[in-house]
């Protein structure tokens, strides 16, 4: 039994169905990000974890409770919201206190755990400020302060980053991780941000219209995508997707975009379309395992400092490959590149889902 | 001159000439909208004799303040001669708890219309919006009826009740656009922090409404102090408002017209409404506008 199950939840606004059987476990210490498109129904979940709407369907428990019928304040879950919800007559240190006052918590003690929570998040110097008076970072570390007073039993974040700039997001981000680390808080964790989904998790569900389409670790989300929504949504720059035709021999892909035929490491009904997704790092220097090499002539080069990502013609299709910043190239060369085909994900062009047992993990493939 | 120095006299002429023109028009239209008051100081400062004989735009000669004080404690209102001040105290006996309620009530209204939204709340506020359309007349009759089933008619009491439920449907609708920008993730985080329906109303959206609340004060305020048809027609003789016993004042007083007593007396009547918009028109227009943004 999980520490959080959600068993099969539904919920239905005005005649549309926004949340349609949701699945969801995870361990007591997990960090768990729900990621997906704008609209595909995150807010709505958080929001029903945490009492705030109702589900019409299913149930939620925690700790092998049920909670649906409890108040949101009986949860035993504290929120940080995406517009951080500071309440703006109150000073920094009246809001983090207010959940502690609701609880009934004498004043000297409320004072003294005020005190560590915004040392631990170093806000002590900004506690009788209003929250107006605050950067967007503080206001973010306020709302932090204010869920981790509670000491709850599970944290709830809806897109707590979305609102600051790029590089306090990759600060603020490395604070929430850190915290996570050092509390073994059990968190859920919104964002439609793939990279910080990627970064934070122990585990993600990938969710789209209202469904889960993947569930997994990290790792397995990124290297064995369950469906193409999956592939392409997860990862910068996205899975490179080359759809074609199995060969009458069931070893190789002819491919739509030109002239190319790719081997297959797994054999296939021959005539199946079926379409190949390749990351990045899959297409490069190396030259080992299975795979092919092939002269592609360059039309985009991106340096990002850290790789270079060549953007090569194949045919009619278009493919990033990644190789060390040290490489120099320029539009309009020819350049050699491997295709690591053990690496390759095959989904079926039609349903696409992944054809399992056509995709291996990279460290099988390397045997 | 230089062509670029021509082009920017021509352009600074027409807006130093535009400025002309509408201070100009500001100062006709203050100077239109301020001589009636003018005319009734002045006129209160008077005697008798030199309003008779004298121009009615012309400044008193000897002020005397002899008008205030008979319009405050010796004048006479039908039978009784002491003055308005009684009825200055019936106005403010009604007017301080109707808009007290009237503005509490529509605030918790609002709050419930837009936080704690339950089937049908619209239609609800609808048939509220709907009683800020009814006119006056059409329920004196009605009314009348229930006051007297409540042994309210003729009271004070009475009266505070008809201006309340009469001014609920503003009061709502002031709130209800005030509060329905107002986050509502504050309040669910209120929520789940463990804070309850009146909590939530007194700590959270109480501090952030000062504006809504100014404008709602102001306008009932006004409205309650300068109601003659509800005053005229549910209270009668000792617990008059001022409003009414102006206007039994200035009709009945037989023999010669006191025009400065009845002057001091409009004056005194319009005193409060006065200070009112003096104390708070600044907030007035903040939240006017404010809910104009918003709402
Ligand atoms: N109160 C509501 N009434 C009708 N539709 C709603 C309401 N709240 C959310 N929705 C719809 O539900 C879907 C999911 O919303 P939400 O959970 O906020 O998405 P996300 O957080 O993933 O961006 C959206 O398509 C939205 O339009
Ligand atoms: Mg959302």
């Amino acid at each position: 039994m999980a520490f959080i199950e959600i068993d099969s939840l539904e919920r239905t606004i005005g005649g549309n169905k926004i949340l349609k059987g949701i699945d969801i476990e995870l361990e007591k210490g997990g960090f768990l990000v729900l990621v997906g498109p704008s609209g595909c129904g995150k807010s709505t979940l958080l929001n029903a974890i945490a009492g705030l709407q109702q589900p019409t369907a299913g149930d939620i428990r925690i700790d092998g409770t049920s909670v649906v019928n409890l108040h949101p304040s009986k949860r035993d879950i504290a929120m940080v919201f995406q517009s951080y919800a500071l309440y703006p007559n109150m000073t920094v240190g009246e809001n983090i206190a207010f959940p502690l006052e609701m609880a009934g918590t004498p004043k000297e003690n409320r004072t003294k755990e005020v005190g560590a929570v915004a040392k631990t998040l170093q806000i002590e110097h900004l506690l009788d400020r209003k929250p107006a008076q605050l950067s967007g970072g503080q206001r973010q570390r306020v709302a932090m302060a204010r869920a981790l007073v509670r000491k709850p039993r599970l944290f709830l974040f809806d897109e707590p980053l979305s609102n600051l700039d790029a590089k306090l997001r990759v600060e603020v981000r490395a604070e929430i991780k850190r915290l996570h680390q050092n509390t073994h808080a059990t968190i859920i964790y919104v964002t439609h941000d793939q990279i910080e989904a990627m970064t934070l998790a122990t585990k993600i569900v990938v969710m789209k219209d209202g469904i889960i389409q993947q569930a997994g670790t990290p790792s397995e989300i990124y290297n064995t995508p369950a469906n193409m929504f999956v592939a392409d949504f997860m990862g910068s720059p996205a899975m490179n997707m080359l759809p074609g035709t199995v060969t009458a021999d069931g070893r190789g892909v002819a491919l739509d975009a030109g002239a190319f035929t790719l081997p297959l490491a797994t054999p296939l009904t021959p005539g199946r379309k079926v379409t190949l997704g390749l990351r990045a790092e899959a297409i490069g220097a190396g030259q080992s395992g299975f795979g092919v090499t092939l002269d592609l002539p360059v039309e985009i080069v991106e340096p990002t400092g850290s790789d270079l990502y060549l953007w090569l013609r194949l045919g009619k299709a278009l493919v990033s490959a990644r190789f060390p910043a040290t490489v120099e190239q320029r539009p309009g060369a020819i350049q050699p590149v491997w295709l690591d085909l053990n690496r390759a994900v095959i989904f079926d062009t039609e349903s696409r889902e992944r054809i399992v047992g056509a995709a291996q993990e990279p460290a099988l493939a390397a045997t | 001159m230089s062509a670029r120095e021509m082009a920017i006299s021509t352009a600074a002429g027409p807006a130093r000439w535009s400025r002309v023109v509408i201070y100009g028009l500001l100062i006709v239209f203050a100077l239109f909208y301020l001589t009636p008051l003018f005319v009734m100081l002045s006129t209160s400062f008077k005697t008798l004799d030199e309003i008779r004989s004298g121009n009615i735009l012309a400044l008193p000669a000897h002020p005397t303040a002899d008008a205030w004080g008979k319009a405050w404690g010796s004048a006479c209102i039908g039978v009784t001669c002491e003055g308005i001040k009684g009825y200055f105290w019936n106005s403010i006996k009604m007017v301080v708890p109707a808009v007290l309620i009237s503005t509490v009530l529509g605030a918790l209204n609002g709050y419930v219309l837009t936080k704690w939204r339950f089937p049908g709340h619209r239609i609800v506020f609808g048939m509220m919006l709907f009683a800020c359309f009814i006119p006056f007349q059409s329920v004196l009759i009605p009314m009348a009826r229930v006051l007297g089933i409540l042994g309210l008619s003729n009271t004070t009491a009475g009266l505070v009740m008809v201006h309340v439920v009469y001014g609920l449907g503003f009061t709502t609708l002031f709130f209800r656009n005030y509060y329905d920008t107002f986050p509502t993730e504050l309040i669910q985080s209120a929520q789940m922090d463990g804070a309850g329906f009146f909590t939530i109303f007194r700590r959270i959206l109480l501090p952030s409404s000062a504006p809504i609340i100014v404008v709602t004060v102001i306008y009932q305020f006004t409205n309650i102090w300068n109601d003659f048809l509800f005053g005229v027609s549910f209270a009668s003789g000792g617990s008059s408002p001022m409003t009414v016993a102006l206007n039994n004042l200035v009709s009945s007083s037989t023999g010669v017209k006191e025009y400065n007593v009845d002057m001091a007396a409009a004056v005194i009547a319009a005193l409060p409404t006065l200070i009112v918009y003096i104390v708070a028109g600044r907030y007035f227009m903040r939240g006017l506008m404010a809910g104009a943004i918003k709402g």
